[in-house]
């Protein structure tokens, strides 16, 4: 229990997946200029990261690991190769199914995510976020809290990101450093101080 | 048209600087920054990037007449997809230390914007050559970018190029320091702002 929680509190602060792993920063910065739209798309993010971290483990650790082909009768069997397609295919058509699925039986979320459901499937921190988990041989619980931490993580930030470029609307900024320039610049200094948070152990 | 026409170069050179898919049309951040620590690193991804950029969109430019438009995003990952998981496979047999240091952005460069938004924005209403000189030209334009950024990580972060050690001992004596931060996350950051800073500057760029 104790190791879950900070495998949590690590994915969300000290790990963050966007300032400390660079995932997701083309939604990031196209989606920041606005706090509600920011917060809609970190709720879709959490949402789709929680369901498909642990389907991909149980695909990896059942179909594509090797000997994970063992059950069949084929422990020599290694597709860990076709890992990457595999993935992207469950992440697009989970995206797809979550969709259709809060569509109907909750129209006023839906409505709230938008467009923003559909991009997902292309955000590297969803991606990202699978393969990591098999990379570091996390275990289903494991794979669940860190979908969830890294989704709470990349909400966050976007959130705080969102805050800060409304003030920047007023403030009188260098031509050039207009637009991306300056938000890197932010970036930068959200990373700095969310690696005060990597002296925390639990 | 001839095969290197002076319209054909363009679709070459005009991502190098006036329409760069990182600091002008803003694709492909993602993995530019976690692989800039070290200039070996960023060489072989940025490769791997030109490799699949412009055969997928050559792929996609082939196959862009037969494919209906409600499922082309399937089919494009899938052509993507297929193409990184060649790329990672020769990485793993030939230069296994690098992509043991590449991790998991060799496979991130399926959900890297510019590969899809290249498919999306240029590949599906032009001819297979065309195709692959604007593939060509936005995987040299990312590079160009992703080399800058680790020039100056490793150059001011370990004081090495290639990994072999530029900065002389002596100033080292003298009470030089490597700067820290450039090895982490917010001076990957710090330097992109700056670029892009230079960069729109000279094109004469202005963000909203």
């Amino acid at each position: 229990m104790e190791n879950l929680i900070s495998l949590f509190v690590e994915s969300v602060f000290v790990n963050n997946i966007l300032l400390a792993y660079f995932l997701g920063m083309c939604s990031f910065l196209a989606v920041s200029k606005r706090v509600d739209t920011a917060i809609g798309l970190g709720a879709a993010v959490i949402f789709v990261e929680v369901i498909t971290v642990p389907v991909n483990w149980a695909l990896n650790h059942y179909l594509l690991a090797p000997g994970a082909l063992a059950w069949a009768g084929l422990p020599d069997v290694d597709l860990s190769f076709l890992g990457f397609i595999s993935y992207i295919a469950v992440i697009a058509a989970l995206v797809q199914l979550v969709e259709m699925i809060v569509d109907r039986y909750s129209p006023a979320l839906y409505t709230a995510l938008g467009i923003f459901l559909p991009l997902i499937a292309v955000n590297c921190a969803i991606l990202g976020a699978s393969l990591f988990m098999v990379e570091r041989e996390y275990t289903f619980v494991e794979s669940t809290v860190f979908g969830l931490g890294s989704g709470i993580g990349f909400a966050m930030a976007i959130t705080a990101m969102a805050a800060i470029r409304e003030k920047l609307r007023y403030s009188h900024i260098p031509d050039g450093l207009r637009g991306l320039g300056i938000t890197m610049l932010i970036t930068g200094l959200m990373a700095m101080a969310f690696m005060s948070f990597s002296g925390i152990s639990l | 048209m001839s095969l290197l026409s002076k319209k054909n170069m363009g679709f070459v050179k005009d991502p190098l600087m006036d329409n760069n898919p990182i600091a002008t049309q803003v694709l492909g951040i993602c993995s530019a920054l976690a692989v800039t620590v070290q200039l070996q690193t960023a060489m072989v991804m940025s490769i791997a990037v030109i490799i699949v950029l412009a055969f997928s969109n050559v792929l996609i430019s082939l196959v862009r007449n037969k494919v209906p438009s409600n499922i082309r995003i399937i089919v494009e990952l899938a052509i993507i997809a297929t193409l990184v998981i060649l790329v990672d496979q020769v990485l793993k047999a030939y230069l296994y230390d690098i992509s043991k240091q590449l991790s998991v952005f060799v496979g991130l460069i399926i959900t890297n914007c510019i590969v899809l938004g290249r498919a999306e924005a240029f590949a599906l209403q032009n001819k297979p050559w065309p195709s692959f000189l604007d593939g060509v030209g936005n995987g040299l334009g990312y590079s160009m970018i992703l080399i800058t950024v680790a020039f100056g990580r490793e150059l001011l972060g370990s004081g090495s190029l290639f990994g072999i050690q530029v900065i002389p001992d002596a100033a080292y004596a003298a009470g030089y320091q490597n700067m820290g931060l450039m090895v982490l996350a917010p001076g990957a950051f710090i330097l992109l702002g700056l670029i892009i800073w230079v960069q729109r500057t000279l094109t004469g760029t202005v963000g909203d």
